[in-house]
């Protein structure tokens, strides 16, 4: 099993962190539309957005060390894919990491501009860092709207990974699932 | 001589008038935030909240000798709302509260001031919150008021008063317990 990325695929942390981000951002995204809008006596009233939280600071957390296990492992080869596909994929790859900085920092804002921590699962505290009367809904606002922009774009990311696997039948899907190919002598045995 | 003393009488009996009207004017000192607008909502009936809004602006007129000659203007920052909790005060500000985007001022007009005792006073005037404008009577106490020792001079008072959120527009459910709150006001008017 290849932990580390190659020039053929991605190993087993760059799988894991594309696939667990990948649950936990749609759940993140579903969770929030839906908890804000619970009734004031709703059991979940606390406890939705305590969780929305807490899971936030994590999916930053394993944003930052995706980002850095990104720079430090080779970059799969993007054969197969034109010029234009292979612009397309690096913008919305990296637009993917601007954009979910950008979420998770404004999240953390909203919480955060009065002075009160985030608790993160009763684990540990991340401070306030700025205290500015009345952030907190500027970052609402960019919060919502960039979430939706990660979404459209994850859509617009699962639609191209899709058409590359059935339209043109490349390896680009399976390789975020499966990994590299193992080192064969016999290129015939590549093919799973 | 004759035209003279006309004249004389005539600007004794306008001074006369304008002393008579002479109640003076004072600017609400919110600049060094010599006055506030709190409020207290109770939370599931079980204890208060408070907050308040910590931009207003406002004048009025008094003349402790006719005191149902005075008049009070207050403009309100809903914006500026605070409860000590940024993730509350964003909600606040929301539209399904107070909707500070479509209405981000609240104002205050007294329409008529009756005295009810030494230094005592109910304020009718017109609030518009939410954009909704409706009568409400402030019962209004003058704390003190003389010169001040830098060389100015102030009066002030506090008044209070109990709004339905209903009233106003204002349809989030908080509960059963949370369908009133108390406003009170403090001020201090430096005298122009």
């Amino acid at each position: 099993m290849h932990i580390r990325d190659t020039s053929q695929g991605y190993g087993i942390v760059s799988r894991l962190f594309h696939w667990v981000m990948a649950v936990a951002i749609f759940g993140m995204f579903a969770l929030g539309v839906w908890m804000v809008k619970l009734d004031y006596y709703n059991p979940y009233y606390n406890v939705a957005p305590d969780f929305h939280r807490s899971l936030g600071i994590l999916l930053l957390i394993a944003l930052l060390a995706r980002w850095l296990w990104r720079v430090t492992n080779p970059k799969p080869d993007l054969d197969g894919l034109s010029p234009f596909e292979q612009k397309a994929s690096y913008a919305v790859h990296w637009g993917f990491y601007v954009l979910l900085l950008a979420l998770m920092v404004s999240g953390y804002f909203i919480s955060t501009p009065e002075g009160q921590p985030i608790d993160v699962f009763g684990w540990f505290e991340v401070p306030s860092i700025i205290k500015m009367r009345g952030l907190e809904s500027g970052a609402g606002y960019v919060h919502r709207v960039v979430a939706y922009v990660v979404i459209a774009l994850a859509a617009v990311h699962t639609l191209a990974a899709l058409k590359h696997h059935f339209v043109d039948k490349s390896e680009i899907l399976s390789r975020m699932w499966s990994g590299p190919p193992r080192p064969a002598i016999n290129p015939k045995e590549e093919n799973h | 001589m004759q035209i003279r003393m006309i004249a004389l009488a005539v600007a004794a009996f306008a001074s006369a008038i304008s002393t008579a009207a002479m109640a003076a004017d004072y600017v609400i000192d919110t600049k060094n935030a010599h006055a506030s607008i709190n409020f207290r909502i109770k939370h599931l009936g079980f204890s208060w909240i408070a907050g308040r809004f910590d931009k207003f602006s406002g004048t009025f007129s008094y003349d402790d000798k006719n005191p149902d000659a005075s008049k009070v203007k207050i403009e309100i920052d809903t914006t500026s709302i605070d409860t000590n909790y940024a993730e509350r005060d964003k909600h606040l500000r929301g539209a399904d509260l107070l909707d500070t985007e479509m209405f981000p001022t609240a104002t205050f007009e007294s329409t008529n001031v009756k005295a009810s005792g030494p230094d005592k006073a109910a304020i009718t005037g017109k609030l518009t919150l939410h954009g909704v404008t409706k009568d409400v009577t402030i019962d209004a106490q003058r704390v003190g008021g003389g010169k001040d020792p830098w060389g100015g001079y102030r009066d002030g008072f506090t008044g209070t008063t109990t709004l339905k959120l209903a009233d106003f527009g204002i349809m989030r459910d908080l509960g059963p317990f949370s369908k009133e709150v108390e406003l009170t006001l403090d001020v201090e008017g430096v005298k122009q």
